[in-house]
């Protein structure tokens, strides 16, 4: 990414962002996050498969957002988290750059987030064959076999909150579960509370989530709570049409049609 | 034995399935006394964490009714309600949870003996699944594991 390096360079040392996210080596053969503010650091900036953090989480933080214009290198999940979070009013044009990496590991520096929304255009939200053949596993199922499923799943979670870290779309102030009055959510390990946590999640989530996976990369034990976010993906597809975040429109639970289809109110 | 009988809570609007409840009460129709009304200003400010919590207190079922589409007093509450129940109902049935305890229905201020259709109804088909052992049994946490010392 000799281009990212110089263009990153360019930018910081212009003084046209103030903080550049992108990758670096991180430990253990693993990549994290950078944040160049001096133009020497962006040579430590790297991309490559293994870059599937969404870093788009890190610019509705606080402490990112007080250092000024933010760019980010933003691969094509990024940039729809991005266009999302902009049609939530949390990012705009004044305080973000964006230079995309397309699938092809291009770069492309777009001049506005209309630029980055009719580029994400182009690409449909897909569930990938691995994750499909799982959901058509899990819906074949009876109920009784989905709730044992789900509480072997998740009974060794113990709310590390790492799956809300790493999901850009989880940005507010104080989050449902953080309430002890009334405690929404039970905070011990234990099946009820990690059943009603990811249920919250995935609700919290639908016609928001963009599927980047990133809620599983960062479990550390590895559980399945993306399908929870790509039926909830996959539903709405069914039920309201495609999908696609975008920055004019409703938002897919904040809006409804007077005809809406549903087989079970009675 | 005796029979089980069911705990049912009921999530009602204020606009519509209560005025409903209380005219099947004068109209004296009567009706299984399982149900306990929950009454709210609008289907819209149903959450579903609530139809969790009720799980989780002992409830074997759950009704959440209100205005018929078009009846709302707030215009839209309904509307809204609907899609985030088609959502909510579908993750339900995909985390295991069983979505026949959960009755949803549009139930007007005039219709006093659909209210106690539905409520006869329901407290029928739960009778019939038994008592929610699945979800009580994960429901019972503080008794079971939380140790003081």
């Amino acid at each position: 990414m000799v281009d990212l390096i110089k263009r990153a360079k360019e930018l910081i040392e212009t003084s046209v962002v103030k903080v550049l996210i992108g990758y670096e080596q991180g430990t253990a053969n693993k990549t994290r996050a950078l944040f160049v503010e001096k133009a020497d650091d962006a040579d430590r900036l790297i991309f490559d498969s293994r870059c599937v953090q969404n870093l788009a989480a890190y610019v509705t933080k606080k402490e990112v957002k007080e250092k000024g214009k933010m760019a980010i290198a933003a691969t094509l999940p990024v940039m729809r988290s991005i266009i999302q979070l902009a049609s939530e009013f949390q990012v705009n044009d004044n305080n973000l750059l964006v230079l995309g990496i397309t699938p092809e590991s291009k770069l492309i520096e777009f001049a506005n987030l209309v630029e980055v929304e009719t580029f994400v255009h182009k690409y449909e939200i897909e569930i990938d064959a691995r994750n499909k053949e799982m959901l058509d596993k899990l819906e074949k199922m009876t109920q009784a076999e989905r709730w044992k499923f789900w509480m072997d799943e998740l009974s060794p979670c113990f709310k590390c909150y790492a799956c809300r870290a790493a999901c850009p779309m989880c940005y507010c102030s104080r989050c449902t579960v953080d309430f002890n009055q009334p405690q929404w959510i039970p905070v011990p390990s234990h099946e009820l509370g990690n059943l009603e946590w990811h249920i919250m999640r995935a609700i919290h989530l639908t016609g928001r989530c963009i599927d980047c996976d990133a809620c599983y990369n960062a479990c550390p034990l590895s559980i399945p709570i993306n399908l929870l976010t790509k039926k909830m993906l996959a539903d709405a597809k069914e039920h309201f049409g495609a999908y696609q975040p975008s920055l004019k429109g409703d938002h897919l639970m904040s809006t409804y049609k007077p005809d809406d289809k549903e087989n079970f109110i009675q | 034995m005796a029979e089980f009988e069911p705990k049912i809570v009921a999530f009602v609007c204020n606009w519509c399935t209560y005025a409903g409840a209380d005219l099947t009460g004068t109209s004296r129709i009567k009706y299984a006394s399982n149900v306990r009304i929950i009454r709210f200003p609008c289907t819209g400010r149903i959450d579903y964490m609530l139809l969790l919590k009720a799980f989780d207190e002992g409830a074997d079922g759950i009704i959440v009714s209100g205005c018929h589409p078009n009846d709302c007093h707030y215009t839209s509450g309904n509307f809204h309600a609907r899609r985030r129940w088609i959502m909510f109902r579908s993750l339900c049935d995909f985390t295991g949870i069983n979505t026949e305890r959960i009755k949803f229905s549009w139930v007007s201020a005039a219709e006093g003996a659909k209210w106690a259709a539905i409520v006869n109804a329901t407290v029928t088909s739960i009778r019939e699944l038994g008592p929610y052992t699945e979800y009580k049994k994960v429901a019972k946490y503080p008794e079971k594991e939380v140790t003081h010392g």
